[in-house]
């Protein structure tokens, strides 16, 4: 897994006095794009109308470590047998795939709360959706900053 | 998050200090765990065990202590006893001189010495999965009791050693640690606030990293971070270092396994 | 074989919400990355998450590589009657890793 420090350095010194050109030369997966997320989402929703509201979605502002971020979920909902929460999808617009996670639940929950840790490989953002169990479906989204950290080891991502 | 673009904000702020001379150690009552300068969410995972991810490791750690091992077909408890009693303080006190080495001796190879000579059994690597769960385990055991670097005359050439380290400077980016910890701490380097670098939670489970480390990964990391060659893992470099800096958070609590970004 | 640790409540009120936190270790190996010598690093991810109680399944999640490292979950339940909440997890490669807790409710 331990890279060869020294090499690493080197190649990113290089890399750093090529400028522009050399920047090309960085091997790295094809990112998401707003295009993609959207494709993603119109998979959960189909032709359905998304509305904003009843869904919180809990993430930093400005995070110094994008490789492992708190998450938090909460949609606002009864949680009865007749009107509660189905699904909470989460989806992100330039990590390598749109998809982060899409959890169901059902009334047995009681409290439609749900936290994770995720990547977020640049500063981007991110979208909550929710699905009641009425058929429709709500949004939450966020704009996190992802800082630079200064002494890096490698890119996890 | 690329190569080239991290190099140059990691450069800028560090011409700054650069032309500040080196600085005195950090006074004892200002001191301070990175854990102060965390998020909310960050502490958060620290704080509770059942979120830590480092207890993942001191699980494992917890079945290794427990487990026969070599030749000899006993288990460190076998010895030592339960951990909770016997370690309690042992990472608090490392390094700490071994006579037949002759030089100070890290919380890791104080393990192997453990392993080979009593259990007859092979040492385990460093930054490997056992060493990471085996010391996070037995150093989990000293969590709030002070660092207490051992009063013992002999480790004396070794601390002032690793002390020269901490303000020789080096690398291509020609920077000492206390360029940064001692003089520096509080301010942003990049995205980071610069910790003063106490070691008080070693290993660590670091975000960046999504994985539990030791305190000389974190060092190699540093000097990678200065551009300069770093040594081979338990150097005697590194130890001494160690003991420097165990030396300078003397009297802080230990925090294992504590969670960093 | 890999670690987990669970976070039930041992006792709750009839009809409480308690709440669940799951930790289990895991590289969540995202398919994305490239070893020192440019070769791809092939996906190992942890794909889904599954709880029940008593046997009926309450919760379960689809898991993506952006989930990070050795995955955290937390959810809620109605604590309904006393018994067993049952956690399993499965992923690439054949990747099975099941967990329990017991609940007591009065």
């Amino acid at each position: 897994m331990h890279k060869q420090p020294i090499m690493q350095a080197t190649r990113r010194a290089f890399l750093a006095a090529a400028g522009g050109a050399g920047a090309a030369l960085i091997v790295r997966p094809a990112k998401a794009t707003p295009a993609a997320m959207t494709a993603a989402i119109k998979q959960v929703v189909g032709e359905a109308q998304i509305n904003s509201g009843k869904v919180k979605l809990d993430l930093p502002p400005l995070v110094e470590n994008g490789n492992t971020v708190a998450m938090g979920v909460s949609v606002e909902s009864p949680m009865t047998a007749k009107d509660y929460v189905k699904a909470i999808h989460v989806f992100t617009e330039k990590n390598p795939q749109p998809n982060v996670i899409s959890a169901q639940l059902g009334p047995r929950a009681g409290k439609a709360e749900i936290t994770t840790r995720v990547r977020l490989a640049d500063s981007q953002q991110v979208v909550a959706i929710c699905e009641l169990s009425d058929g429709s479906f709500w949004s939450d989204k966020v704009d996190v900053i992802i800082t630079l950290g200064a002494c890096l080891e490698d890119n996890l991502i | 998050m690329s190569g080239p673009a991290r190099l140059s904000i990691f450069a800028a702020p560090l011409l700054l200090a650069a032309l500040v001379s080196a600085g005195a150690e950090i006074a004892l009552n200002e001191r301070r765990s990175a854990y102060d300068d965390m998020s909310r969410d960050n502490k958060a995972m620290q704080d509770d065990d059942t979120s830590n991810p480092g207890m993942l490791a001191v699980l494992d750690g917890e079945a290794l202590w427990a487990a026969k091992a070599g030749a000899s077909g006993k288990s460190c408890a076998d010895c030592h006893g339960g951990a909770k009693a016997s370690m309690k303080g042992v990472a608090a006190r490392h390094p700490s001189f071994d006579a037949s080495a002759g030089r100070p001796v890290n919380l890791e190879q104080r393990i192997n010495t453990s392993r080979v000579q009593h259990q007859q059994a092979s040492p385990f690597a460093y930054e490997s999965k056992e060493m990471l769960a085996l010391s996070a385990y037995v150093a989990m055991q000293s969590r709030g009791e002070p660092i207490a670097p051992p009063d013992d005359p002999r480790l004396k050439p070794f601390l002032d050693r690793g002390r020269a380290q901490f303000n020789q400077r080096q690398g291509q980016l020609n920077l000492s640690c206390g360029q940064c910890h001692d003089d520096n701490w509080g301010k942003s380097l990049a995205g980071n606030t610069v910790p003063q670098g106490h070691p008080t939670g070693y290993p660590i489970y670091r975000l960046e990293w999504q994985g539990l480390g030791s305190l000389q990964r974190r060092l190699r990391n540093c000097m990678i971070g200065m551009r300069a060659e770093s040594y081979a893992y338990g150097a005697p470099e590194y130890v001494d270092m160690e003991l420097y800096l165990m030396w300078r958070a003397r009297g802080m609590k230990v925090e294992t396994p504590a969670v960093r970004p | 074989m890999a670690r987990t640790l669970i976070n039930v409540p041992q006792k709750a009120k009839r009809g409480e919400v308690i709440a669940i936190k799951t930790l289990i270790s895991h590289v969540m190996e995202t398919g994305f990355r490239h070893d020192n010598m440019g070769k791809a690093i092939p996906r190992d991810i942890i794909t889904s998450f599954v709880c029940t109680y008593n046997g009926e399944e309450i919760f379960r999640a689809a898991l993506h590589p952006a989930i990070a490292a050795n995955p955290f979950i937390t959810f809620h339940t109605v604590a309904t009657e006393s018994g067993t909440i049952a956690f399993r997890w499965t992923g690439d490669n054949g990747f099975s890793q099941d967990a329990s807790a017991k609940i007591t409710v009065g």
